[in-house]
């Protein structure tokens, strides 16, 4: 009876953790099947040459996601361009100055930011961000790639903060004993030896938050205009990968070419994010190493 | 007239010092003064709607008035099917992980696996959810079919939570036990659960933040614009918080009249998130202090 039991619980937990890869093979294995129909009737150049996203046009529908991915692009680069200097800055301050009860109050600080949902900070940028821009640059709205950036950027802030601290405090304390007893001011120290010591860690946090940039949906779907024409600045309007299936989504008609173009579309952003974080994964794996 | 030299190279270095720590302190400044405003600004704008009414009723005349209980409601259960799927499963995987699995090549893709399902794009999610749950499933646009894809994206959330309690309970606990004869099952069921039942909560009450707070996964899996009525089982449609404020943000007929209404919804979702996100932080405190003490 017991060892009956036993075996069960053991099958029982084994299935969860098979769960777990079976989920993440699910995922892409959906993706890929439902793409297929796609492919077949439209090829895969299509999607990826220069022309317009418009599945609904009379006689001849086309599904380039060439704009989609600039806009994706244009986002992220955007938000990691403040994201990271600002989130590194604050995280070495955090793992190198700070004094403890500095660090205890502003745990929590980063915790609620990266607890706020992106639904709330979209209407923010809707309802705050849009005028500031438009009123600085001087334009009729500020729905825009910039605001949609902004927004991602302070998204992105907790998971380059939390990884980035991580990074620096990781860094062992005899690295930063020689810099000091060779001389060297305390910020010289956190400038020239810790925070380059952490550097492969600091890129993996760069590139996790880039992973939640490029991945993230209803903050851009809300604030960046979702024009399907190609953007050349970032006070254009743009529309994501993401925001794109968002937009269809909801009417798609199922089992249509538009229906599994979508899918296509989910494949390539699911392939982009897988590789950004794989990337970031063997980053952060490698560094035990590197301290030896 | 050396001495002195040094003494301006000095100063120079103290200078280039205070302004590189304020430098660095303003950035967390800057983050602090980001998270503040935003909290701030709906705070302000969004608590003049808040009244009993605003919580309690249904939205009225084309929802320019009236309150936002459906919503509240279809949050509630629909992040209650989202636990009840994703916490059972993701402690399992986590027993399995720290208790039963030999720790090798099996367990990393396992962990790999964790970590690239944590960083697929919420809106995947709700394509996937579409496809299986709505569709190949049947299940239709439905709570359960919401849950389900909510529940998908919660799971490395719990797993990870479930770890990290079932990490703490001390190795000499397990042993002791064993030596006793216990079987792996009983030693797991009467002395390592037990230990890590606050950790488990813990990310319990971190998955249920997480999952209330998610639009993208539920826009074509089961949330509905407007019900005349509350959902009556797990195959209804439900109205849900973050989806409200998505609606009554950019998708409803006179936007500037309904936006007191929008504030309000923000700022019931985020005080909602904020709450449960501080019970699993004083949560966490809370049984790490009790493990620092050895008990």
């Amino acid at each position: 009876m017991h060892s009956l039991t036993e075996k069960v619980m053991k099958v029982v937990f084994w299935v969860s953790g098979i769960a777990i890869i079976a989920f993440l093979v699910g995922i892409l294995f959906t993706l890929l099947s439902n793409s297929i129909p796609a492919f077949s009737e439209i090829g895969i150049k299509p999607f990826f040459s220069s022309g317009l996203w418009r599945p609904g046009a009379y006689g001849e529908p086309t599904y380039s996601i060439n704009n989609f991915i600039i806009g994706t692009f244009m986002v992220t680069i955007g938000a990691l361009a403040f994201a990271v200097p600002l989130g590194v800055a604050a995280a070495a301050y955090l793992a190198e100055i700070a004094s403890p009860w500095e660090r205890e109050l502003f745990k929590p600080v980063v915790e609620v930011l990266a607890g706020i949902p992106s639904v709330v900070l979209g209407f923010i940028g809707l309802v705050v961000l849009a005028p500031i821009i438009a009123r600085t640059f001087g334009i009729p709205n500020g729905i825009n790639a910039l605001n949609g950036a902004i927004l991602v950027g302070i998204m992105a802030l907790p998971t380059v903060i939390t990884l980035a601290e991580d990074a620096i405090t990781a860094v062992p304390n005899e690295y930063r004993h020689a810099s000091l007893a060779l001389g060297g001011t305390r910020w010289q120290t956190i400038w020239k030896v810790t925070v380059p010591a952490a550097f492969s860690g600091i890129i993996a946090a760069a590139m996790l938050g880039m992973g939640r940039a490029i991945g993230e949906t209803m903050t851009v779907l809300m604030v960046t205009g979702n024009m399907i024409a190609r953007p050349s600045s970032l006070l254009d309007s743009v529309r994501t990968l993401s925001a794109n299936i968002a937009i269809d989504i909801g009417d798609v008609v199922f089992g249509s070419i538009h229906f599994h173009a979508l899918f296509v579309v989910g494949l390539v952003l699911f392939t982009i994010t897988f590789i950004v974080n794989l990337l970031a994964d063997i980053l952060i794996h490698r560094k035990p190493e590197v301290n030896k | 007239m050396t001495t002195n030299k040094a003494k301006t190279a000095g100063q120079e270095w103290r200078g280039a010092e205070i302004a590189g720590y304020w430098l660095l302190r303003l950035a967390l400044v800057l983050v602090l003064v980001i998270l503040g405003f935003i909290i701030y600004d709906i705070l302000s704008k969004g608590i003049g709607v808040i009244n009993w009414e605003f919580i309690t009723a249904a939205p009225r005349k084309g929802m320019t008035e009236g309150g936002i209980f459906p919503a509240i409601v279809g949050t509630f259960y629909v992040t209650v099917i989202t636990i009840l799927f994703a916490v059972p499963l993701g402690v399992a995987a986590a027993i399995y992980l720290n208790e039963y699995a030999v720790q090798g090549r099996f367990t990393r893709l396992i962990r790999m696996s964790l970590r690239n399902l944590a960083g697929v794009p919420s809106i995947v999610f709700g394509l996937f959810g579409m496809a299986v749950f709505v569709k190949y499933f049947g299940l239709g646009p439905s709570l359960i079919a919401a849950g389900l894809t909510l529940g998908l994206l919660t799971i490395p959330v719990t797993v990870t939570a479930a770890e990290e309690a079932l990490v703490t309970v001390p190795r000499a606990y397990r042993a002791g036990s064993f030596a006793l004869g216990a079987t792996r099952w009983q030693v797991v069921r009467t002395v390592v659960l037990p230990r890590a039942i606050p950790g488990i909560l813990t990310g319990t009450i971190l998955g249920l933040a997480r999952a209330a707070g998610e639009t993208a996964p539920i826009l074509a899996t089961g949330a509905a614009f407007f019900l005349p009525f509350l959902p009556d089982s797990i195959k209804s449609q439900f109205m849900a918080l973050p989806y409200h404020l998505f609606i009554m943000s950019t998708q409803h007929h006179a936007l500037a009249i309904v936006r007191p209404i929008a504030y309000g919804t923000a700022l019931v979702l985020v005080v909602l998130v904020c709450l449960l996100n501080l019970a699993a932080v004083l949560l966490r405190k809370r049984y790490r202090s009790r493990v620092a003490r050895g008990l």
